[in-house]
């Protein structure tokens, strides 16, 4: 078994529990009443401190303190929810992340800027004197009335090796008020097979307090995860009844059997209808994110595999053979769906990263802008999730800092103070597409016509549609930043986005309206690691075209090429459809076959041909990078080995678009040449 | 930057025309006879394409191409050496294709010389000895270094050929 370092599963967690507070407080309305949320925050604080002072964590621990004591009177309704406790939780998050990270490196921390923190925290304390509720919630009634619960808690056997004494924990129960401890001992094995570090026991807890059950809650936070744990109120206790002395005994004694009910437990039937089952967490695997990698090559190596297999069940002709090869294929295809559904995530794990961004840039620049988000549920590779926060990253800070104005720019030109970005994920097809819009100011075409005309990107008689002109602004070196700020406009700009978005197999455009706002769609494939492919062959050489971005194939006779003035172009149900001759493109020798076929794709939101010998039929195409040393080859964007071992290359759309364009051949002015100009 | 060759260690040599190379085994993963190249369009032409060792597509290089020297057919005796390079810290897997691979020699440092740094009919920079063997010199290469630079004819014929052969990316 792989036994993992408990202090790099106390980092995962923290990690993931900070992603939390993130997303949480920045859900926190100002002067709303203290709800779920605040107790959700306390008890993520509070496991942080916690974990981090059992691993050695000692100063997120310390720190971790301060922010746990304020939390615990907001709790309490003794600190309002106020826009200064936001910021700071904020900032004190991302101290602790600091300290994390420097735990790691090894790297100091400057400490002042947690002191502040904390000073500003303790700012926030009532003075201790004048100390008065200032409301009370539901969930904060618990002082004074005696309440009792009966706790039933059977922690995991190997709650040990995470360093939890279960008998501490019912020692803490004790310090809440009186209890009466019963312990379930069935499970216990006989000696010879008893592991002296697994826990076997299970108690119930009849537990009178008058702390209320977030008290209870705290005392298993560490271990609510992992342990069954039942906590069902039991009414108050009758006012005569005896009080059931502690219990003496730390560990149970084997005599103690589940039908030894203490006496004081009263009312049986009192409320079973608020029983609340802590342990009914979704039951989450934590695996290390290369374990898959190495799931997803495997099965790619078993799609490689099966293909082979099947090419020589068919060329064998074994009619007995096919029935259990056809079985095989139904299985591989519905395994490889599945690891690489395991891979998939969604995609809202980035969108809350920006809410921070959107948050902290507005208040930096003096705008008020609101992020929206919808299809945060969207599911994406993680690969390339994980590729795809940067460049989103830099395309809000462009919406930020050039396209929302100031509130009252605003409020001049009609629009509400309030600038909203919007921020959406959606499947469609094998592809997931993002937008970005903001209400802003637009971008200025002509602007950008007379940046390019200057950094001479264009020459004077270009003469270029709208969206020509905007997609000048993905060339390197363009910037349209009048000043440059500490937001964007530090020359690297809208090319490396798109750079990265190419690197991603991404499709990217854009549309403004002035005065009204920009939006820019990406288009994405879901995953890097397996496609459908269309199979096609020229000259003996075979190629995949994504079978995503097929739209139809046509026939081309040799009598209508060059029919249309000599261009390449083809009607299609009354559409013209420019195309590239990919033989003559790729300068391949040998003749074209009489009839040729033309594979249409979609590229941005125009439709290109592709001239191939013929079309093979689709193939499962698990994709293998060009490396290095093709790197700048941009008409192919990898490679995938065939069922019987050849290699072939998987074509890149607007690379081969590119290509053609750039050709001496067809760069003419000719009109039909636009769709290559992208 | 010929790292002067202080321990014995074992080379494979190949053969380009008549001139005998050799390559420290250690960046020698394989020798494979040639199988299906599928070539890559628009790649410079001493990529001759890429090639399938044992489910992974390895590019494969002309090495008389990548080296400058006139073409020939590919014979029975053609061998793809598959290298294992260290390129930028990364480890790249190239095949590089020889008119013929010969055997596995031991060569001590007293039997490599330094490059000659003049009167040579290579570029020095991208060797890393000289070593003998009775009347035979057998040119040891930097297959690093090689490789790191995107068009280097080894050749030096008349500097002609310097500009492209500036250092790595």
């Amino acid at each position: 078994m792989n036994r993992q370092n408990p202090a790099q599963t106390f980092l995962q967690e923290a990690e993931d529990l900070l992603g939390q507070i993130e997303e949480i407080t920045l859900e926190v309305q100002p002067d709303a009443p203290v709800g779920e949320s605040i107790h959700r925050l306390f008890r993520a604080f509070h496991t942080i401190k916690g974990s981090g002072a059992m691993f050695g964590f000692d100063t997120v621990a310390a720190f971790t303190h301060h922010v746990e004591t304020v939390l615990d009177k907001v709790r309490d309704g003794l600190v309002p929810v106020s826009r200064e406790l936001i910021d700071l939780l904020l900032a004190a998050r991302d101290q602790i992340k600091l300290l994390l990270e420097s735990a790691q490196t090894g790297a100091a921390v400057p400490t002042e800027k947690g002191d502040r923190i904390i000073a500003r925290l303790n700012a926030l304390l009532p003075s201790q004197a004048l100390v008065a509720p200032i409301k009370k919630t539901p969930a904060s009634a618990n002082t004074g009335a005696l309440e009792v619960f009966k706790i039933h808690f059977r922690p995991a056997a190997d709650v040990m090796a995470s360093g939890t004494n279960p008998a501490l924990l019912l020692d803490e129960l004790r310090a809440l008020g009186a209890c009466t401890v019963t312990a379930h001992t069935e499970t216990v094995p006989t000696l010879e097979l008893l592991q002296p570090d697994q826990c076997y026991l299970a108690w119930d807890i009849t537990l009178t307090t008058d702390k209320g059950l977030n008290a209870i809650k705290d005392v298993f936070i560490f271990v609510e995860d992992t342990s069954k744990l039942v906590i069902q109120p039991a009414g108050t206790p009758p006012p005569t009844a005896d009080t059931p002395a502690p219990c003496a005994t730390p560990v149970p004694t084997p005599a103690s059997t589940p039908a030894n009910v203490s006496p004081a437990a009263p009312a049986p039937a009192a409320a079973p209808a608020t029983l609340r089952k802590l342990s009914a967490r979704d039951a989450v695997v934590r695996v290390p994110s290369e374990r898959l990698d190495r799931l997803v090559n495997l099965v790619g190596e078993l799609v490689m595999n099966q293909s082979r297999l099947s090419q020589l069940a068919l060329s064998a002709d074994v009619p007995s053979l096919s029935g259990p090869v056809e079985e095989l294929e139904r299985l591989v295809d519905e395994l490889r769906d599945n690891v690489l559904g395991i891979r998939m995530m969604p995609i809202g794990t980035t969108f809350s990263r920006f809410k921070r961004l959107v948050h902290d840039l507005s208040a930096e620049l003096g705008k008020e802008i609101e992020l929206v988000t919808e299809g945060a549920e969207t599911e994406l590779d993680k690969t390339v999730l994980d590729q795809l926060g940067d460049p989103l990253v830099h395309v809000i800070r462009n919406s930020i800092g050039h396209g929302i104005e100031l509130p009252a720019d605003r409020e001049r030109a009609g629009k509400p103070r309030h600038g909203t970005i919007r921020l959406t994920a959606s499947h469609v097809g094998s592809n997931v597409v993002i937008t970005i819009e903001d209400d802003g100011k637009g971008i200025d075409v002509e602007a950008v016509r007379a940046k390019a005309l200057e950094k001479k990107l264009i020459s004077p008689s270009t003469n270029l549609t709208e969206k020509e002109v905007l997609d000048l602004i993905f060339l390197p070196g363009f910037s349209t930043a009048k000043q440059v700020t500490n937001v964007s406009g530090r020359g690297v700009g809208m090319d490396v986005v798109k750079r990265q978005f190419d690197a991603l197999r991404g499709q990217i455009s854009m549309s403004t309206n002035a005065g009204k706002g920009t939006k820019l769609t990406l288009t994405l494939p879901l995953t890097l690691a397996i496609i459908d492919g269309l199979l096609v062959e020229i000259s003996q050489d075979q190629f995949i075209v994504p079978m995503s971005i097929v739209t139809e194939n046509v026939e081309l006779h040799r009598s209508e090429r060059g029919r249309l003035n000599g261009r390449n172009v083809i009607p299609v149900r009354g559409e013209l459809i420019p195309y590239v001759h990919l033989r003559e493109a790729f300068a391949m020798p040998g003749e074209e076959p009489e009839i040729e076929k033309i594979v249409i794709v979609r590229h941005g939101n125009e439709r290109v041909g592709f001239v191939v010998d013929r079309v093979l039929g689709s193939h499962q195409t698990v994709i293998q990078s060009l490396g290095r040393f093709y790197r700048d080859i941009n008409i192919v964007s990898g490679t995938t080995i065939m069922g019987d071992g050849r290699v072939a290359l998987i074509l890149d759309v607007a690379g081969i678009v590119a290509h053609a364009g750039q050709q001496p051949k067809t760069a003419t002015d000719d009109p039909t040449q636009k769709a290559f100009t992208n | 930057m010929s790292n002067l060759i202080t321990t014995t260690a074992q080379y494979i040599t190949f053969k380009l025309g008549d001139e005998l190379f050799a390559i420290n085994v250690e960046q020698v993963r394989e020798v494979l006879e040639l199988s299906q190249i599928t070539r890559v369009p628009t790649a410079p032409p001493y990529m001759r394409g890429v090639v399938n060792v044992r489910g992974k597509a390895i590019p494969v290089v002309d090495l008389r191409a990548k080296f400058g020297l006139p073409p020939v057919a590919d014979t029975v005796n053609s061998r793809t050496v598959v290298m294992e390079l260290e390129l930028d810290g990364e480890t790249t897997v190239v095949g590089g294709i020889a008119d013929s691979v010969h055997e596995v020699i031991e060569l001590e440092p007293g039997q490599i010389n330094p490059p000659p740094k003049i009167a040579m009919r290579w570029r020095t920079e991208l060797i890393s000895g000289m070593g003998r063997r009775g009347d035979d010199f057998i040119i040891i290469l930097d297959i690093n270094e090689v490789f790191a630079s995107q068009v280097a004819a080894l050749v030096d014929s008349a500097q002609a050929t310097e500009a492209n052969t500036t250092s790595a990316a």
